[in-house]
C-alpha cells in the first residue's frame, strides 16, 4: 500500500517534521524529531532507488489525483533517485553531528527554529529533485532558498548576517530569473509539465521567446549553482554559516542546482538544441575551466579553513559543469559521479573543519599549528577526504577525475585535460598546506584539548570512510551514474 | 498606550468588521475571489491594529508566543494532515475526492480544510513577524 506513495512520502516527512519541531520547542525534542525525519527520508530514498532500478521505468505520481499535463506530477527516474539519495544521505549523516555542534554555536532558544529551517530546506531540496513540474520546482527552490538564508544567518559570527543577506539578494535575483524563464516557456507552450514541455518545445524552438527563456534559466540556475562569474555569494555564506549548515549545504544545495541545470538544458530543450544550435557549450566550457582554476587559486590564498573549503567548492562546481559542457555520455557520467563524490568529500571536510572550530574556537589556519597531534582522528579524516579532493587513487575523487579525463581525451581536448590535471595539483597545494600546519609544525599553544564528542566524530569518520569505500567499490556509483547519463542522452529528440 | 478617545473608539468599531471580512474572504474563497492567504493577512491586520492601539502587553495576553507557535505550525499540520488523510482514504496525496462518499462533497471539505490551514498559518506568520519587531524573542 505504501510503495506507490513513496514519492510523496519522501517530501512530506521533512515537511511534517518542520512544524513539529516548532511545536516541540525544547531543543532536544526538536533535534530528535529532525533526526528521525531525516533517517526516515534516507530510508525512503534508498527504497525509491531500489524500486526505480527494478522497475526499469520512471515512477510517476500525480498529486491530488490530477492527471499529468494539468496536475503536478512527481517523476522519479535514475537521475533524481541518485540526487535524492545524495541529499537525504548527507542530511542523515549531518544530523547526529548537529546535536553537539548546534548546541555550541546557536543560542538554545533558537534551536527549534534551526531544526525547523533545516527540515524545510531538506524538504525543498528533495522537492526540486523529485518533481516533474517546472513551476513546482520553482516553489520548492524558494522553500529551500528561504530556509537556507535563515540557516546561514544563524552563524555565530555577526558576519553571518551580511553573508546571508548577500546570498539572499543574489539568490532572489537567481530565483526571479528562473521564474521569468518558466513564465516565458509557459507563454510559448501552455504547459508546465517537464515531459509535456520536452515534447512541445521542438515545435516552438525557432522563436525568440524560447531563446530568451533559455537565457534567463541558464543565468538563474548558474547563480544558484555558483558557477564562476556568479560565485561571489558562496564563499562567505559557507564560511560564516554554522558548521552543520556549511556541511549540509555544500553537499546538497549546489548538487540540486546542478541537477536542475541538467534537467533544463538536456531534458527540456534537448541536448542537440542546447549545445549545438545555441552556443551554450562554448559558454559553459570556458566558464567551467576558469572556475576550476580560479577557485583553486583563491582557495590557496585563504587563511580561514572554511573559506578555503568554500573556494574549493567553486572549483569543484567547475568540474561538474565541464562535464555537462562536454555533452558526451562519458562527460555526463563523470558529472553525475562527481555530484555524488563531491557531496561526500566536501561534507566530510566541512564536518572535520567543524570539529576543529568546535574545539579551538577559531577557523584561522595559523592557529591550527600541530593540531594533528591533539585531534588525530579528525585530522586524519580531513586528510583522507582532502586527498580524495585532490584525486589520489583509492578515493572517490580519483574515480570522478578519471572519468573527466577519459571524457576529455575522448574528444581530444588537450587544453581541458591539462586544466583538469593542473587544477588537481592546485588542490594538492591547499590540502597539503593544512596537512603541513596540522602535522609537521609544533603545537604552539598547549591546547588542553582532545577530540570532540563521538556524536561529532562518528559522522565525520563515516563520511571520510565512505570516500575510501566508494573509491574502491565503484560498481554501484559508476553504474548508477552511467544509467543516469544514458537516461539524459536518450531524452534527446 | 495612546489615550486618544477617537483612536480607541474607532479601533473598537473597526476591528470586528476587519475580522468578519477576513472570515468572509476565508470561507467564501471557493465561490469568489479570496482564500486562505488573503484572509490570514486581513485577520492579522485586525489583530495588529488592536495591538497598536491597545498596547503590546494586551495583545500578548490575547495571543501568547506559545499559542502563536502552535497556530504557526498547526495550520501547516492541518494542510499536510488533510493530504495524509487522503492517503489513508485510499487516494493520492491531497486527492480530496476520497474524503467523502460523494467526490464533490469530498472536494469541498478538502479545499475548506486546506484553505483554513493556510489562513491560520499566514495569520500566525504575520503576527509572529509583528512580534519579532516588537521584542527580541522570536
Amino acid at each position: 500500500m505504501i510503495v506507490p506513495h513513496l514519492p510523496i512520502i519522501q517530501v512530506v516527512i521533512p515537511l511534517l517534521a518542520a512544524p513539529i519541531c516548532i511545536v516541540m520547542h525544547r531543543p532536544l525534542a526538536a533535534w530528535i524529531t529532525a533526526l528521525i525525519a531525516s533517517w526516515l527520508t534516507f530510508a525512503v530514498a534508498v527504497w525509491l532507488l531500489i524500486n526505480v532500478l527494478n522497475a526499469d521505468a520512471p515512477i510517476l505520481y500525480s498529486l491530488g489525483g490530477w492527471a499529468a499535463p494539468w496536475g503536478i506530477e512527481y517523476r522519479v527516474d535514475t537521475i533524481n533517485a541518485l540526487i535524492l539519495l545524495i541529499v537525504s544521505g548527507v542530511s542523515a549523516t549531518v544530523l547526529p553531528y548537529s546535536l553537539a555542534s548546534v548546541r555550541h554555536e546557536i543560542p538554545l532558544r533558537q534551536h527549534h527554529l534551526f531544526y525547523a529551517a533545516l527540515m524545510l530546506c531538506l524538504c525543498g531540496l528533495l522537492g526540486i529533485a523529485i518533481t516533474g513540474d517546472i513551476f513546482n520546482a520553482f516553489v520548492f527552490l524558494e522553500i529551500s532558498s528561504l530556509s537556507s538564508y535563515a540557516l546561514i544567518s544563524m552563524g555565530a559570527s555577526r558576519r553571518a548576517l551580511t553573508s546571508a543577506f548577500r546570498y539572499l539578494i543574489l539568490g532572489t535575483i537567481g530565483a526571479t530569473f528562473i521564474l521569468l524563464g518558466i513564465g516565458l516557456l509557459y507563454m510559448v507552450t501552455g504547459t508546465l509539465n517537464m515531459e509535456d514541455l520536452a515534447n512541445r518545445l521542438p515545435e516552438a524552438v525557432p522563436s525568440r521567446t524560447v531563446f530568451v527563456a533559455i537565457a534567463f534559466l541558464t543565468v538563474g540556475i548558474s547563480l544558484k549553482l555558483a558557477l564562476f562569474p556568479f560565485h561571489v555569494w558562496l564563499a562567505n555564506a559557507y564560511a560564516y554559516a554554522p558548521s552543520v549548515v556549511s556541511a549540509f549545504l555544500s553537499g546538497t544545495a549546489t548538487k540540486v542546482a546542478a541537477y536542475l541545470f541538467l534537467r533544463f538544458t538536456f531534458g527540456l530543450f534537448g541536448q542537440v538544441f542546447s549545445l549545438s544550435e545555441l552556443p551554450l557549450e562554448s559558454i559553459l566550457t570556458p566558464l567551467a575551466l576558469i572556475a576550476m582554476l580560479l577557485g583553486a587559486i583563491a582557495a590557496i590564498l585563504q587563511t580561514n579553513i572554511k573559506r578555503m573549503l568554500a573556494y574549493s567548492s567553486i572549483s569543484q562546481i567547475g568540474y561538474i559543469v565541464l562535464g555537462f559542457g562536454m555533452a558526451s555520455q562519458t562527460g555526463i557520467t563523470a558529472s553525475m559521479l562527481h555530484l555524488f563524490n563531491h557531496a561526500l568529500m566536501k561534507s566530510a571536510l566541512f564536518l572535520a573543519a567543524g570539529n576543529i572550530i568546535f574545539k579551538t574556537g577559531t577557523a584561522n589556519l595559523d592557529a591550527l599549528s600541530g593540531i594533528g597531534k591533539r585531534m588525530p582522528i579528525t585530522m586524519s579524516a580531513f586528510l583522507l577526504s582532502g586527498l580524495s579532493l585532490v584525486g589520489i587513487p583509492g578515493t572517490v575523487g580519483f574515480i570522478s577525475k578519471w572519468y573527466f579525463l577519459l571524457a576529455a581525451i575522448e574528444q581530444a581536448r588537450w587544453l581541458m585535460v591539462s586544466v583538469i590535471i593542473f587544477s588537481s595539483l592546485l588542490g594538492a597545494i591547499y590540502i597539503w598546506r593544512v596537512a603541513e600546519i596540522a602535522f609537521l609544525r609544533p603545537a604552539i599553544e598547549p591546547y588542553s584539548m582532545k577530540e570532540p564528542t563521538s556524536s561529532m566524530l562518528i559522522p565525520t569518520c563515516v563520511l571520510a570512510g565512505s570516500c575510501v569505500y566508494f573509491g574502491l567499490e565503484t560498481s554501484l556509483t559508476v553504474s548508477l551514474a552511467r544509467l543516469a547519463a544514458t537516461n539524459v542522452i536518450s531524452v534527446e529528440p | 498606550m495612546p489615550s486618544d478617545v477617537v483612536i480607541r473608539t474607532l479601533a473598537k468599531l473597526l476591528i470586528p468588521f476587519v475580522m468578519l471580512f477576513a472570515l468572509y474572504v476565508q470561507f467564501h474563497g471557493d465561490f469568489g475571489p479570496g482564500g486562505g492567504f488573503q484572509a490570514g493577512v486581513i485577520f492579522a491586520a485586525g489583530f495588529i491594529i488592536y495591538s497598536l492601539v491597545f498596547g503590546f502587553k494586551n495583545a500578548k495576553r490575547l495571543l501568547s508566543s506559545a499559542l502563536l507557535r502552535w497556530l504557526l505550525s498547526g495550520g501547516l499540520l492541518l494542510y499536510s494532515g488533510v493530504g495524509i488523510a487522503c492517503l489513508f482514504a485510499g487516494g493520492n496525496y491531497l486527492d480530496y475526492s476520497t474524503l467523502a462518499s460523494d467526490p464533490v462533497v469530498g472536494q469541498h471539505i478538502g479545499i475548506m480544510l486546506v484553505e483554513l490551514g493556510v489562513g491560520i498559518t499566514v495569520f500566525a506568520a504575520m503576527a509572529a513577524i509583528f512580534y519579532a519587531f516588537e521584542s527580541s524573542d522570536p
